[in-house]
């Protein structure tokens, strides 16, 4: 009873600070703040799928979002800013309407999920399951996901040399 | 904690990153709301993994790493052609960079 209790305490508390470091990411007006509050939301999404039970997911999150993707957000805004002020702009009209847009976009998905009867009140059986490691590298080396994974690991070539074509300096006096 | 739960965080990230999309006019600051709709995206792959399948079935944390992978490769290209934009244009404001604008 009293795990339990705890363990729900720590859900919301980690519920809450995604969202509110999402909502910060999307309001705040320093790009600099916006990206640390980015690594707060996605470390807190590693801590939903810690609850989830998805092992491997969770690492895989922290190593390649906060390691990779957020240090290259953090390159991005190092280049490009100068030393301009990293203050974003936004126009009021534009925030009206966004704001009106997202409300209605949320809207519509919690009356989907509110009013889905085959989802509703499926609780965590607390069954613990087995490290899921395992059995994501049979799944994805001899398993059906072979092929999907070869296909992703040509993408990621293809992604990394046409990101380096594409941002390099052109070279005068080349023919 | 339900099914339920998940749901409704992972559908308020969504519907933050429309907002971050539709409001920010900083291409950088796009990207960040299209990193939280791609996390929203993965959340609800493994809740419903965790919730709807199976126990030892985890077809759907896959395809979340898959998604992981997809959203690693797009900021890269993303990055990328920012930088490039920001070398022709001197800006990275998206409604500032209207070449091909009629």
């Amino acid at each position: 009873m009293e795990f339990v209790a705890i363990k729900s305490l720590v859900f919301y508390a980690f519920a809450l600070f995604t969202i509110a470091s999402a909502i910060l990411v999307v309001t705040v007006r320093n790009i600099v703040h916006a990206a640390f509050s980015l690594m707060i939301m996605l470390f807190g999404v590693a801590g939903l799928y810690v609850f989830l039970q998805a092992d491997f997911l969770a690492a895989t999150q922290v190593i390649v979002y906060v390691g990779g993707v957020l240090v290259l957000i953090l390159f991005g805004v190092m280049m490009t800013s100068g030393r301009l002020d990293m203050r974003i702009q936004i126009e009021r009209g534009q925030f009206v309407l966004g704001g009106l847009v997202a409300a209605l976009i949320l809207l519509l998905l919690l009356s989907v999920i509110s009013n889905t009867p085959q989802w509703k009140g499926i609780e965590d059986d607390g069954v613990i399951l087995e490290p899921t490691t395992h059995h994501i590298g049979e799944m994805i080396m001899k398993g059906e996901f072979l092929l999907p994974f070869e296909v992703i690991s040509i993408l990621l070539l293809v992604a990394l040399i046409g990101a380096a074509m594409v941002s390099r300096q052109e070279v005068r006096g080349e023919e | 904690m339900t099914l339920q739960h998940y749901l409704v965080i992972s559908s308020i990230l969504f519907s933050l990153g429309i907002f971050a999309v539709l409001t920010r006019r900083n291409a950088i600051s796009i990207l960040m709301g299209i990193e939280l709709i791609l996390n929203s995206c993965n959340l609800n792959f493994a809740a419903f993994s965790r919730f709807v399948t199976p126990p030892d079935d985890i077809n759907g944390q896959i395809i979340s790493i898959f998604g992981i992978v997809l959203a690693a490769a797009e900021a890269a290209v993303f990055l990328a052609i920012i930088l490039s934009i920001y070398r022709e244009f001197g800006t990275i404001q998206p409604d500032r960079t209207d070449t091909l604008k009629g």
